[in-house]
């Protein structure tokens, strides 16, 4: 009776979070910040289809080898699976949406017409600069997409905030200018001239001149190994650390003019394309190429690799555009041009919609729903394309062509919920500035730029290795060994390989086994021998007192 | 941004960010830091937090300076540390001139002090109040001295015992007013009595250390002359149990959070760890010291030890672990024979023949003082970095790289060769026998050679 009275008390009462406490006479807090007693908050579970977007892997099978360690995985995995839950609750706090097009045929629809049809700020972002006397243009947007930088072939380069049209610097370097890249912040960038590559600060005030990078035609930036990497007229790829001013690993590909280059973003591998049609893959690591994919029975024009680090498109001499699956080095999906039209130039938007020019022509089509004849959206731009870059975080594509540069809207293109701390469009001075140091920190040593990230795998070759070293030691107990295979990426774990890799495992133990034995052998003939030995002798009493073999 | 067009008839959304929404208002306010934890916009993620556990660790060994200062003023060699239960800066030491003294490790210097026992003092420690603690020392005394709580030692004592015979170590119970000595026997000792209440002898060797449990009040474990450890409660007329190892035990102590462990450190240069409920066998064996351990002493959280080795060096163990995680030297440093870790969990101290006490730190790269929110969630996180990529070989190397004493250096590896020699010769007698004639024996049940009831 007692019981319900009090529930029917607190019912009546406000709900109130901070509620005020008696005076404290010592002059304490006046205010509790407490939660009242019986009130349980309990969370929404996240649905299902969305925590698989979030995790990164499957739950561990099975048990450790003892009950400590099957608990410490435990705890480890309800940790992994609250991260996950935590991504997924946060989405809702990603406002921005992405941007799109529709209609019957989007194609149609002119740059003139989303002019018309949007806002003022969408308005700013569709502009032409007019630039006759040093075309054509190669541009490069930094990587928070704020910036903007253009280099004639002719030798003018500019950098400018392309949002506000301020500008930092215009300068004419009165040399062929063959390729334009930032650097790690919009502080600095890199202008690859008719013999060496120069880096100047957001002044135009040059600052190095590399001569280790001679005859550059394209530069990549990886910014979070501070690499500069450039591709030379005399086959050389040269990787350059800019933070220390040392050349990492200069590699003589003896594949020719190197004038296709391309960047994985997510594992910093350089895609080099060749006259024979063949995309070679580069790590500074090693000398060769770390793999080859023959791509096209022709010269190779441009390469492109997606965000994601998954999809390459490829376009060759041969008139068709290729995609590629990087996980398996599969070719997805080909399109073959009409006679009149070769596809030149290539490149990625963040949400993966792909550009491709040809002559003065620049096709945008959607994630994997190229259609040559019907893409989304068609611009043709007033003389030959010269480059393309889509900008981050931003719903636009930069064209750099004969006659200078044109920006044009492409809906659905850019990022639209950025990552401050990777990324920042709104970044003050001060946040540069402490970004730069946090960069500089973590900057990722080039040795760890491998074609399968080895940081996060486990490494069993070394622990059989470890594991064999120690069967040979006789002295030690033999530690029982389970290589189970476990069921691997697509394609890696079909029956025969596991049975392939099962019989591997069990032959080291065959062979352990028979290392055994043989041993066992050799030391029972010596005593035999020693035994047979003292036979020559006569016969005696003793001889019961010999060692005898098992 | 969504409209519609309705001359071509196609409905456009634009990407159109208001920079108001992504600027802070004022100067006073923080910057905005929107996330999104896609994977695609965090390439190298992982490659990163390697990079970044690899620094921690770095810094980690390049901040390492655990000294902190040397507590001089002793003029013989120290014989106890005692530490006060309740007060976390005070701590007892007794040499072997009879002098104790209280120092004050805020201020690092010796509060009072006062000449105790003629000829040495065996056994020093306090009340669980702190206001007065118990010596017992060469010429058969025990006794009581008040001790104030700003530190100061009254300068008689309060109380004194004269015993028959000379006791070698005193422990006081956790609540009661219960006292144990050991010497000739082991004596309980209770409330103003001045004759024990009870007196325990098993054997006829002598006890000479003796460890109250901090959970299991009534429970006391006795370190003997004939190699053998016992264990006594005190409620009871006679021992409970009796362990007898190949070597003898110097010193006990009872794990504070967990009544049925203790760590006994040992004359063969290991320490052993026991479960009482199954004595046969240690729970584990902790190796590192190259000589004698002198003396062991558990952290306050139960999941670190102390050591002091007879080697001239301060070991630290994680309790579970068999090896030892840090180890502490001086050039100056002679052989170690008393530690205490400090009941705060920050500082370890050390007794040395030199006459001199040590105080270290009890994290060797730990920084001292207070610290801001922001540092100390920094420190939170590289602590968490350094223990996802803690089995990484490279970082693996550099944390457990320390440069030690040339002659702590090859010792080991004379003793890794002397180990690897006596498995090898053992493999071989088993070669050579009758299968089942040489079994694979623990080696945490080795040093086991009797159990008695």
């Amino acid at each position: 009776m007692e019981l319900s009275k009090k529930n029917e008390g607190q019912e009546k009462q406000k709900i109130n979070y901070f509620f005020p406490k008696e005076p404290d006479k010592r002059g304490g807090a006046k205010f509790s910040f407490s939660r009242r007693p019986n009130e349980n908050v309990t969370e929404k579970p996240v649905p299902e289809e969305r925590m698989k977007k979030w995790r990164k892997g499957d739950k561990a099978k099975g048990f450790a080898k003892t009950y400590f360690h099957t608990n410490k995985i435990r705890a480890r995995e309800e940790i992994f699976e609250k991260v996950a839950e935590k991504s997924a609750r946060s989405e809702l706090l990603c406002v921005e949406e992405t941007g799109g097009l529709e209609g019957d045929k989007t194609y149609e629809i002119t740059q003139n017409d989303i002019k018309e049809s949007s806002d003022e700020a969408t308005q700013q972002k569709i502009f032409d600069l007019r630039l006759d006397k040093f075309g054509p243009y190669r541009l490069d947007y930094t990587r928070n997409g704020r910036h903007l930088l253009i280099g004639g072939a002719k030798g003018h380069v500019a950098a400018f905030d392309w949002q506000t049209k301020r500008l930092h610097c215009e300068i004419n370097v009165m040399e062929t200018v063959s390729d334009v890249k930032w650097l790690h912040q919009e502080t600095m960038f890199a202008v690859a001239q008719k013999k060496w590559v120069y880096i100047y600060d957001n002044q135009g005030i040059e600052i190095h001149c590399l001569k280790h990078l001679d005859m550059a035609l394209r530069l990549e930036f990886l910014p979070y190994h501070f690499l500069l990497c450039s591709s030379s007229a005399k086959g050389y790829l040269s990787y350059l650390d800019v933070s220390i001013g040392k050349e990492v690993a200069g590699i003589c590909t003896k594949q020719g003019r190197l004038d296709v280059m391309a960047v994985n973003p997510q594992s910093a591998i350089v895609h080099l394309g060749h006259p024979t049609g063949v995309v070679s893959l580069w790590t500074p690591n090693m000398k060769e190429p770390a793999a080859k994919v023959l791509c096209h029975a022709s010269a190779l024009r441009d390469v492109a690799v997606d965000a994601s680090g998954i999809y390459m498109a490829t376009t060759g001499m041969d008139r068709r555009l290729k995609i590629f699956d990087l996980r398996m080095y599969k070719e997805l999906s080909r399109f073959q041009y009409i006679r009149r039209h070769c596809p030149g130039l290539l490149d990625f938007s963040q949400k993966g919609i792909l550009a491709v020019s040809r002559d003065n022509v620049v096709e945008i089509s959607l994630p994997r729903s190229h259609k040559p004849d019907k893409p989304y959206i068609y611009h043709r731009a007033d003389r030959l394309v010269a480059d393309l870059m889509f900008c981050p975080y931003e719903d636009v594509l930069g064209i750099g062509h004969g006659w200078g540069f044109s920006s044009i809207v492409v809906p659905g293109a850019g990022e639209p919920n950025y990552d401050a701390m990777e990324a920042n469009p709104f970044q003050s001075r001060s946040q540069r500035k402490q970004t730069e140091v946090h960069m500089l920190l973590d900057k990722v040593r080039p040795e760890m730029i491998t074609l399968d990230g080895q940081i996060g795998q486990v490494d069993v070759k070394t622990a059989q290795e470890a594991a064999e070293e120690r069967l040979k030691k006789k002295y030690l107990k033999p530690d029982k060994v389970d290589f189970t295979p476990k069921n691997k990426m697509k394609g890696a774990s079909s029956a025969s390989k596991i049975v392939q890799r099962k019989k591997g495992v069990q032959e080291q133990h065959l062979r352990a086994a028979v290392r055994e034995i043989v041993r066992t052998k050799q030391v029972e003939g010596k005593l035999n021998t020693r035994n047979k030995n003292r036979k020559d002798l006569e016969p005696s009493a003793l001889d019961r007192l010999k060692k005898k073999s098992v | 941004m969504a409209t519609v067009c309705k001359k071509k008839n196609f409905s456009l959304k634009v990407l159109s960010r208001n920079p108001d929404n992504y600027k802070r208002e004022t100067k006073l306010d923080i910057h905005r830091a929107p996330q999104n934890p896609e994977a695609y916009l965090h390439p190298f993620a992982l490659d990163r937090e390697y990079q970044r556990a690899l620094n921690a660790t770095k810094l980690e060994r390049v901040f390492a300076k655990p000294f902190l200062c040397g507590l001089e003023g002793h003029k013989d060699s120290i014989e106890v540390l005692a530490k006060f239960p309740t007060r976390l800066a005070h701590i007892l030491s007794a040499a072997s001139d009879g002098e104790i003294r209280l120092w004050d490790l805020s201020t690092k210097k010796c509060v009072s002090s006062v000449v105790a026992h003629h000829g040495l003092v065996h056994g020093l420690c306090s009340h669980r109040t702190g206001q007065y603690f118990i010596s017992c020392g060469q010429d058969a005394n025990i006794k009581f001295w008040g001790c104030s709580e700003e530190g100061q030692i009254s300068p008689d004592p309060l109380k004194t015992l004269l015993t028959k015979q000379v006791y070698q170590c005193v422990d006081h119970h956790e609540k009661e007013d219960i006292f144990v000595t050991c010497g000739q026997s082991l004596d309980v000792w209770i409330g103003d009595r001045s004759q024990p209440l009870q007196s325990y002898k098993w054997g006829l060797d002598s006890m000479h250390y003796v460890r109250f449990n901090r959970i299991e009040t009534h429970l006391v474990a006795a370190a003997a002359d004939d190699r053998s450890i016992m264990l006594y409660d005190t409620r009871g007329s006679s021992a409970v149990q009796k362990l007898i190892m190949k070597m003898k035990t110097n010193a006990i102590s009872w794990n504070p959070m967990q009544a049925f462990v203790f760590t006994a450190a040992c004359d063969d240069y290991n320490l052993y760890t026991y479960d009482v409920r199954n004595l046969r066998m240690a729970t584990n064996k902790h190796e590192d010291h190259i000589a004698a351990v002198m003396d062991v002493d558990y952290a306050p959280t139960g999941k670190e030890f102390v050591t002091a080795g007879y080697d001239k060096c301060v070991r630290i163990f994680n309790a579970v672990e068999g090896h030892s995680r840090d180890i502490y030297t001086t050039k100056r440093m002679q052989r170690v024979n008393h530690v205490l870790w400090s009941m705060d969990n920050k500082y370890i101290l050390s007794g040395s023949d030199e006459m001199s006490i040590r105080l270290w730190k009890a994290k060797a790269s730990e920084k001292l003082g207070v610290m801001k929110p922001r540092e100390k969630t920094a420190f939170n996180t590289t602590e968490v970095l350094k223990k996802t990529f803690k089995d990484y070989p490279e970082i693996r190397r550099i944390s457990r790289h320390r440069h030690v004493p040339k002659m702590i250096y090859h010792h080991k590896q004379e003793m890794r060769d002397i180990k690897e020699s006596q498995k090898r010769k053992e493999s071989n007698r088993r070669f050579h026998s009758k299968p089942g004639a040489v079994p694979f024996q623990p080696e945490r049940k080795k040093q086991v050679v009797e159990v008695k009831d």
